[in-house]
């Protein structure tokens, strides 16, 4: 079954988008922009400048009461008990083999109240989930009523002082705080999709369209554009950050897709322990690795990788950088062709082109 | 954004007939719905073509796409300044931004395109 034009969900900021000229697609279930006036464009606005995204789509969930800890340890390979009130942590929902229920943020709200952010194709699935075996915390679906506006580069910051008296230099990376945004209640988060510096902004979904366009005048004359997934796939690939259903997913453990450092060994158990503690003993037998293209072509989704004739893994992502001008792309490799600086090749449309594995991320900011 | 002077396909190709020749691009509505333009594949010079064969592909940031022959015959030039210039198909899709010559097999071919006005009543029916 395809799914319908019609029966797309849409965030509040829809008739912004059309009105801006975007190119709207089908993502996850939403109706949402793919680009505005270029995918290039807004990629290098976000590097050198900074640009703004609608993902009212992802989804939020609440854990709370005196069993929402014990909750998230279970449910989690990342150690929740480490967050201070305020503090945020990037983690997965494991599944009992060690692969991906889904990826998400973790925030420590207040004593006994977590908020975990989730990708919007996965929240059914993941709430189910969650309520199955997170027994003990209450577990609230805000999905329907959060709105999520992020907004990332270099210039993020200044442009959303403007709206705000929080004294946003003060929250760290991976920190948040409560505060107003343009007149509205919002949860302010310094972290991000993109590589870059910036902020993502939750607030009742009934008032983002007000903060939409309080940003986007704010930040015009500091080179605010508004951007589309297109280019947030693109920048996200830069920084190898994983993308659920691309490069992460339940076939896959957290320790092949390169995430050990969200595996927390001594923090008691937790879903997937056992088959990653038995992984990690064995070794794993593939990995997750960043390649550039040193022929001439752009590798994609499902392109095999081969050395010789041999098939050695398949590409999960893959893009011309904008920001590198090259052509990048991650994928799983059989571990004993995964070590940086191997010569593999990428099959597209059955021709070998040259690639070579590369040190990741393809891109970091300089701090 | 649709010349008079060219035949269009439903697979959003135009054709300029220039003697025996054909030049190929893509149309504006193309290049509109793939967005940036960052590779072309294209043909080598003398492979011959029939019409409706896919000869090459264009590729944008996010999208694969096949090209088509609107007519068949041989390859008789490609535009390799597209190599290094792939946005040349965004920017000038008309001019610049052509694609391939073929030396034509059968003109008569040329019959089954569709002229503007059928080609924007195309686009149209298709929602555009």
């Amino acid at each position: 079954m395809t799914l319908s034009e019609t029966s797309l969900k849409q965030t509040p900021l829809n008739a912004a988008h059309r009105a801006l000229g975007a190119k709207m697609v089908p993502f996850g279930g939403w109706d949402m922009p793919v680009q505005y006036r270029g995918i290039l464009e807004e990629h290098r606005a976000v590097r050198s400048r900074a640009g703004l995204f609608d993902v009212c789509h992802m989804g939020e969930v609440e854990f709370r009461g005196a069993g929402a800890l014990p909750a998230l340890q279970r449910l989690t390979s990342n150690d929740v008990s480490k967050l201070q009130i305020g503090q945020i942590q990037y983690s997965a929902l494991t599944t009992e083999a060690g692969t991906f229920v889904d990826d998400l943020t973790v925030y420590r709200l207040a004593e006994d109240r977590y908020l975990t952010t989730l990708n919007a194709s996965n929240v059914e699935k993941d709430v189910r989930w969650m309520r199955e075996h997170g027994k003990g915390a209450e577990i609230v679906d805000l999905s329907g009523e959060t709105g999520l506006v992020a907004i990332q580069g270099p210039r993020a910051l200044e442009i959303l002082q403007k709206l705000t008296p929080v004294n946003l230099a003060a929250i760290p990376n991976f920190w948040c705080t409560r505060g107003t945004a343009a007149g509205e209640e919002a949860l302010l988060s310094r972290t991000g999709y993109t590589g870059e510096d910036g902020f993502e902004i939750y607030l009742p979904l009934h008032r983002v369209a007000g903060l939409w366009s309080a940003l986007l005048e704010a930040g015009a004359p500091l080179g605010l554009v508004p951007c589309g997934l297109g280019a947030r796939d693109t920048l996200r690939l830069e920084a190898k950050m994983a993308l659920y259903g691309n490069d992460i997913d339940d076939r896959h453990t957290v320790l092949e897709a390169d995430l050990g450092w969200i595996v927390k060994w001594q923090k008691g158990d937790f879903i997937g322990r056992e088959a990653l503690a038995r992984q990690k003993a064995e070794g794993i037998r593939r990995k997750l690795v960043g390649f550039e293209m040193v022929g001439r072509g752009i590798a994609r989704p499902h392109y095999p990788i081969v050395v010789g004739v041999e098939r050695v893994g398949e590409v999960t992502s893959g893009a011309p950088s904008p920001w590198l001008n090259k052509n990048i792309g991650l994928g799983y490799v059989a571990i004993e062709h995964a070590a940086v600086g191997r010569e593999i090749a990428i099959l597209i449309r059955d021709q070998p082109v040259a690639a070579r594995i590369v040190q990741t991320p393809f891109y970091k900011r300089a701090r | 954004m649709y010349p008079a002077d060219l035949k269009y396909s439903k697979e959003h190709e135009w054709v300029k007939v220039e003697g025996a020749r054909a030049r190929i691009g893509l149309t504006h509505h193309a290049q509109h719905a793939l967005g940036d333009v960052v590779f072309v594949e294209m043909p080598k010079v003398g492979r011959a073509l029939k019409a409706m064969e896919a000869f090459g592909v264009v590729e944008s940031v996010k999208a694969v796409s096949d090209i088509y022959a609107p007519v068949g015959g041989a390859v008789a030039e490609v535009n390799a300044a597209l190599e290094s210039s792939p946005e040349l198909i965004n920017k000038d899709c008309y001019g610049a931004g052509w694609i391939i010559t073929v030396e034509m097999a059968n003109p008569a071919e040329l019959d089954a395109l569709m002229d503007v006005k059928a080609y924007e009543t195309f686009l149209a029916s298709e929602g555009h």
